[in-house]
């Protein structure tokens, strides 16, 4: 597992019905590609977050599959629609096995 | 004993070439591992489908990069399930690809990636009638973000 992986996910608090909004995310973490070398000329081996997802109340507002070419610390930004009040789940698969997990509670008014 | 100019030389020279011997083998191995190239992968995104040039899907790539580690993209595809992101000359040329759920309000996204020198990024997104339209962004990078 790579070290201090955190998201961050901006979504905003409340929203009226059917609102878009739009949803920025970033986790920390170093997408290493697998094309660098350390100083002895060894390969670093590939570490990448190489899924993320995004989930409204268990439905779908976008699945991305992510390859080296992502830059350090994975940045998204989209839009999503609002039907009722709920929650947002965010989910990031790593190369390695781990998963990371944000939510954030969107209320209707 | 008695070190020559001539010994020292030759010597270093023997040197270095051994040193570099492990390098261009280890560099042979990497060429010979399976990258997918970026036709094959538009293939296999297309299912052999002929993607049309079109206004369907816009790309916003600055025209120059000065860091190739982060180069900042927003792809568009009105009406779209899918959108593919490609990076033509990057050592793996896939970038990212787009599923859009019954929640997104447009199918459209932006991230920042990595690019290892001037070079074309095609995106083709997949509508939601079955077809592919496709369009690319030329994007000049100063400093390539490959590392090495």
């Amino acid at each position: 597992m790579a070290d201090n992986v955190k998201p961050r996910v901006r979504v905003p608090k409340t929203a009226s019905k059917d609102e878009v909004i739009t949803i920025k995310t970033l986790i920390s973490h170093p997408m290493e590609s697998g094309q660098r070398k350390d100083k002895d000329g060894n390969v670093i081996p590939r570490s990448i977050i190489n899924r993320f997802t995004a989930e409204f109340n268990g439905e779908l507002v976008v699945d991305a599959t992510l390859e080296p070419a992502i830059s350090t610390n994975p940045y998204f930004e989209f839009d999503a629609r609002v039907p009722e009040t709920g929650e947002f789940k965010f989910t990031w698969y790593d190369d390695d096995g781990s998963v990371y997990e944000d939510s954030h509670q969107v209320e209707v008014t | 004993m008695l070190i020559s100019r001539r010994g020292v030389l030759t010597a270093s020279v023997g040197l270095v070439g051994l040193a570099m011997l492990p390098v261009a083998v280890r560099a042979q191995d990497a060429a010979a591992a399976p990258a997918q190239t970026a036709d094959e992968m538009i293939a296999e995104f297309t299912g052999g489908a002929e993607a049309v040039e079109g206004d369907g899907v816009k790309l916003t790539a600055p025209e120059i990069a000065e860091n190739g580690n982060t180069v900042p993209l927003s792809v568009e595809a009105p009406g779209a399930a899918e959108i593919l992101l490609i990076a033509t000359e990057n050592p793996t040329p896939g970038v990212a690809r787009f599923t859009f759920g019954a929640l997104a309000a447009n199918q459209a996204a932006a991230t920042r990636i990595r690019l290892a020198k001037t070079q074309d990024i095609v995106a083709i997104a997949k509508l939601a009638d079955g077809s592919f339209v496709r369009t690319a962004a030329n994007v000049k990078v100063t400093i390539g973000g490959c590392g090495g």
